[in-house]
């Protein structure tokens, strides 16, 4: 993980530079100024209570962040504060922070274990789910979904089953928008092996705890 | 640079071993105290937090039961879909950390000995105290109640034993029968929660008793989430339940006898089912030890929880009074932890960092129909606590099944989380 906290810290500092550290308040005239600063750790640890101690969360459906490559995060986060990215609550909850604090719970996540979720599975399919990862996800989410030096896309091994279930539907039913390449992987995985498809895939990303 | 009391202990403990074999430790890095009064939501997870930030802190907990009911859910427990055991959480966790756990109540708080006493006799002496005692119920605000009345009339507003009773009301009244809810005037905790449960109450009753009514007797005129508890009662139970707003509405009296609430306008308004929440303030040791002001709550710089009436002592959760945050079971999670890292800095003598506060809250309104309620605060100049503006708010109101669905999920992966980050 070394490298990718040292880039992480990086992209932090360049995002330093847009963000004032001082906020205003537009409604009813001056208010007084908000104090910024706090640390990644104070930051992050606001989080918990949706989505655990250190960002493991005991789910089913909040993800866990523990470990998540931190451009990834900044990206979604970025995503959800600008309404990009389709969500429920975190849109009003990312609004709340600029692009240096994002940038640091980034960094704190980053560098803590990933711990797989401990969840009830179809072991029938993994064996047709990892064969249809390697088909079709492989390239981008390498080594089956699992957290990979410079991996710059989203931990899939692991992760709660209902979250993944959830992101997809947002996927497939427009709310957010699919890359190029994920959009034509997932075409083709749908054509040929319709619902039971993602069933395995689930099933196989369920596997590896 | 100038040695913190880490270092110290370090230096030390190596002396020790190199020339002082066998020798007693002696005041050698004797620990700091820490002891935390209250074992809810805000007093586990400030311990926790601290003893994660610097294991070296002595630090015990003092709480009269042995296992806590957590409010938040208890009024799934009133609407069925959990039960009561699955709201009941231990303090082994706490323990398993190297806590200290003394169950027994905090009798008082001598500030200038800087000394808890217990009801059994216990005297604990700290370093930095942290007072979480949650509310204090003002059963004497409304004529005919009192403690051993909510035993027939319970207000459930502390969960536990007054959970049980009131969903064994609900279980046991007649279809056709009229639950009424006395709702309290601001301040209190968990501001969307009689709403909530008005729709807990409602989809049981929808479900087995259809023909029942629910009637909240309101001291406000306007309530948390109203907009969107209002679409969900119009959409999933429509002429269930009667809203009726203060101050015309607020209940001056009960008859536990008579099964009748009076309200100030003077109506008389006869149930089946009588929850009375009633008004409250900063739980008792903080009014008994001078930690409260005239408003009933206490005052606290709100940067580091530290209470502005007594210094050493902070005091975090429903007692507190922190600018714009609501008393809710995740902002007493979020002041804990602030709490934490300012009470470690300064027992270190370290500066103590900028704070950053969140809110999360849930209710679930109708089957499958969530809602919520998010803040992001920083602590303003002025040393209150201020939302971010532009941030945070309630779900919007043309959200979609699908996201009201969804919120239910995350309202349950929000319960997991937040017990298991405040007591495991």
């Amino acid at each position: 993980m070394a490298n990718t906290a040292s880039r992480l810290a990086l992209v932090a500092g360049a995002l330093t530079l847009g963000a004032g550290s001082v906020l205003w308040a537009a409604d009813e005239g001056p208010k007084p100024e908000l104090i910024s600063g706090a640390s990644a750790r104070m930051l992050a640890e606001t989080c918990a209570g949706c989505h655990g101690t250190d960002g493991a969360s005991l789910g089913p459906a909040s993800p866990t962040l523990a470990g998540m490559n931190g451009e990834y995060f900044t990206e979604v986060m970025q995503g959800f504060r600008d309404d990009s990215v389709y969500s429920t609550i975190m849109g009003r909850l990312a609004k709340g922070y600029t692009d240096e604090e994002i940038g640091l719970m980034a960094s704190f996540f980053a560098g803590k274990p990933y711990v797989p979720a401990k969840q009830k599975f179809d072991a029938k399919l993994v064996e047709k789910g990892a064969k249809l990862h390697n088909k079709y996800c492989e390239k981008c989410h390498s080594e089956g979904g699992k957290i990979v030096e410079d991996e710059e896309y989203y931990i899939l091994s692991g992760q709660w089953t209902p979250y993944l279930r959830n992101a997809i539907s947002d996927f497939r039913e427009d709310r957010r928008e699919m890359p190029k390449k994920m959009r034509s992987k997932m075409d083709s995985l749908l054509e040929r092996e319709q619902d039971a498809g993602l069933e395995a895939l689930f099933a196989f990303y369920a596997s590896e705890q | 640079m100038k040695m913190n009391r880490r270092d110290f202990v370090k230096a030390a403990s190596t002396a020790t071993a190199v020339g002082l074999v066998g020798a007693p430790h002696l005041a050698l890095g004797a620990a700091k105290k820490v002891v935390v009064v209250g074992g809810g939501t805000a007093g586990a997870t400030a311990a926790k937090y601290i003893k994660r930030l610097d294991s070296s802190i002595d630090v015990t907990v003092v709480e009269p039961n042995e296992t806590y009911y957590t409010c938040y859910f208890s009024n799934e427990v009133l609407g069925g879909s959990r039960t009561l055991e699955s709201i009941r959480v231990s303090y082994d966790g706490l323990k398993g950390h190297g806590i200290k756990m003394a169950f027994d109540s905090a009798a008082a708080i001598d500030t200038e000995k800087k000394v808890v006493k217990t009801a059994g006799g216990t005297e604990l002496p700290y370093d930095r105290c942290v007072v979480a005692p949650g509310i204090e119920l003002l059963f004497d605000k409304i004529e005919g109640y009192s403690k051993e009345v909510s035993e027939k009339l319970p207000h459930a507003w502390k969960a536990g034993e007054q959970t049980k009773i009131l969903r064994g009301q609900l279980e046991s009244m007649a279809d056709g029968g009229t639950v009424v809810i006395v709702s309290p005037p601001n301040p209190f905790r968990c501001p969307p929660g009689p709403y909530e449960r008005a729709s807990q109450i409602a989809m049981y009753l929808k479900a087995n008793k259809p023909k029942s009514k629910v009637i909240i007797l309101d001291a406000k005129q306007k309530f948390s989430k109203q907009g969107l508890f209002t679409q969900a009662w119009e959409k999933f139970f429509p002429g269930m339940i009667e809203w009726r707003p203060g101050p015309d509405a607020t209940v001056v009296k009960v008859d536990a006898g008579g099964m009748m609430a009076e309200t100030s306008f003077g109506d008389e308004v006869k149930a089946n089912v009588l929850n009375v929440i009633p008004p409250q303030r900063a739980g008792t040791i903080a009014q008994t030890s001078g930690l409260a002001n005239d408003s009933g709550w206490c005052p606290v710089d709100q940067k580091t929880f530290e209470s502005t009436l007594h210094k050493g002592v902070h005091v975090i959760g429903d007692s507190s009074i922190a600018g714009a945050m609501p008393k809710s079971g995740y902002a007493a999670n979020s002041q804990a932890k602030v709490c934490a890292a300012a009470v470690v800095a300064m027992l270190n003598d370290a500066e103590v960092g900028v704070p950053s506060y969140v809110n999360t809250c849930y209710s679930i309104a109708g089957p499958d129909w969530g809602i919520s309620v998010a803040g992001v605060y920083k602590l303003a100049a002025d040393g209150k606590i201020a939302e971010v503006p532009g941030s945070g708010g309630v779900t919007p109101m043309d959200a979609t099944a699908e996201a009201h669905k969804r919120e239910v999920e995350y309202a349950d992966s929000w319960y997991k989380n937040i017990v298991h980050d405040s007591f495991m």
